[in-house]
């Protein structure tokens, strides 16, 4: 498992020994990782990600156009593993996770103990860091130093 | 009969504190009818763990899988048996509850969900 930022881990660590899950990836909204565990790929996760987000954002525009609230999480069942999709909020916005699973444990159990991880989180943010300029020169640092985060180079 | 039917029938012992139909494999809740301290979606995720473990435990021995679990705490019981091969019935119950009439409700519950 890794993370990009500390705090995110004892939260996580607890679900995936508590769910059983194969995979998950925490993002934020616009599909940026915040933590992963089970890709052993950096453009798994990347790929994942996008299309993670580019999900909630298609059924929140569709929850918009039907005229109700945010459609909440979405799950798909294979015959092998299955797939658990959740928007949350978090201190630090609005994050999502993508959570893989396989028939040791069920959709029950992942929903059950992401509700708690989602409570560790939000228990265990710090205070947001005050937001410095964005520029070129410390993106493709800043971008690196979380791809080394994530995958360990 | 309904799944609440059945369901009413069960929280009519006395020292019931709710039941639950809960889907097998995915572990979530079909039809409850449940006191509202109870957390129907923890009951329903943990219950069908434990009975799926259950059944590897029996398999390990090589007994027939399990008919009914009784989890006994300090604070009352947990009753569950299987309803066919996709559904469980779950009941909950007080300590000072008559465990032979609930688990009697439980098995006739089951056969009508199953």
């Amino acid at each position: 498992m890794r993370a990009i930022e500390p705090w995110v881990e004892p939260p996580l660590s607890a679900f995936l020994a508590e769910s059983a899950a194969r995979v998950t990836l925490l993002m934020t909204a616009s599909g940026q990782v915040v933590a992963q565990h089970g890709f052993t790929r950096s453009l798994d996760v990347m790929a994942a990600a996008a299309l993670g987000a580019g999900i909630v954002a298609s059924t929140t525009e569709l929850a918009r156009i039907m005229g109700t609230a945010s459609l909440g999480n979405a799950s798909h069942q294979g015959a092998a593993m299955g797939i658990f999709l959740s928007p949350f909020d978090t201190p630090r916005g609005r994050w999502i996770a993508l959570v893989v699973y396989g028939p040791e444990t069920s959709l029950g159990l992942v929903q059950l103990f992401f509700g708690r991880m989602v409570a560790d989180l939000a228990g265990a943010a710090p205070a947001a860091p005050k937001a410095g300029p964005v520029l070129a020169e410390n993106f493709e640092a800043e971008l690196n130093a979380s791809l080394r985060s994530l995958f360990g180079r | 009969m309904t799944l609440v039917a059945a369901l009413d029938d069960l929280t009519r012992q006395p020292g019931v504190r709710g039941a639950l139909v809960v889907s097998a494999e995915d572990g979530l809740v079909v039809a409850d009818a449940l006191m509202e301290d109870v957390d129907g979606g923890a009951v329903a995720a943990l219950t069908a763990s434990l009975l799926r473990r259950m059944r590897g435990v029996a398999e390990v021995l090589g007994q027939a899988s399990p008919q009914l679990v009784h989890l006994v705490g300090g604070e009352g019981s947990l009753l569950a048996a299987p309803a066919g091969a996709e559904l469980l019935v779950v009941a909950i119950a007080r300590p000072e509850a008559n465990v032979g009439a609930i688990r009697l409700a439980l098995k006739r519950a089951a056969e009508r969900v199953s």
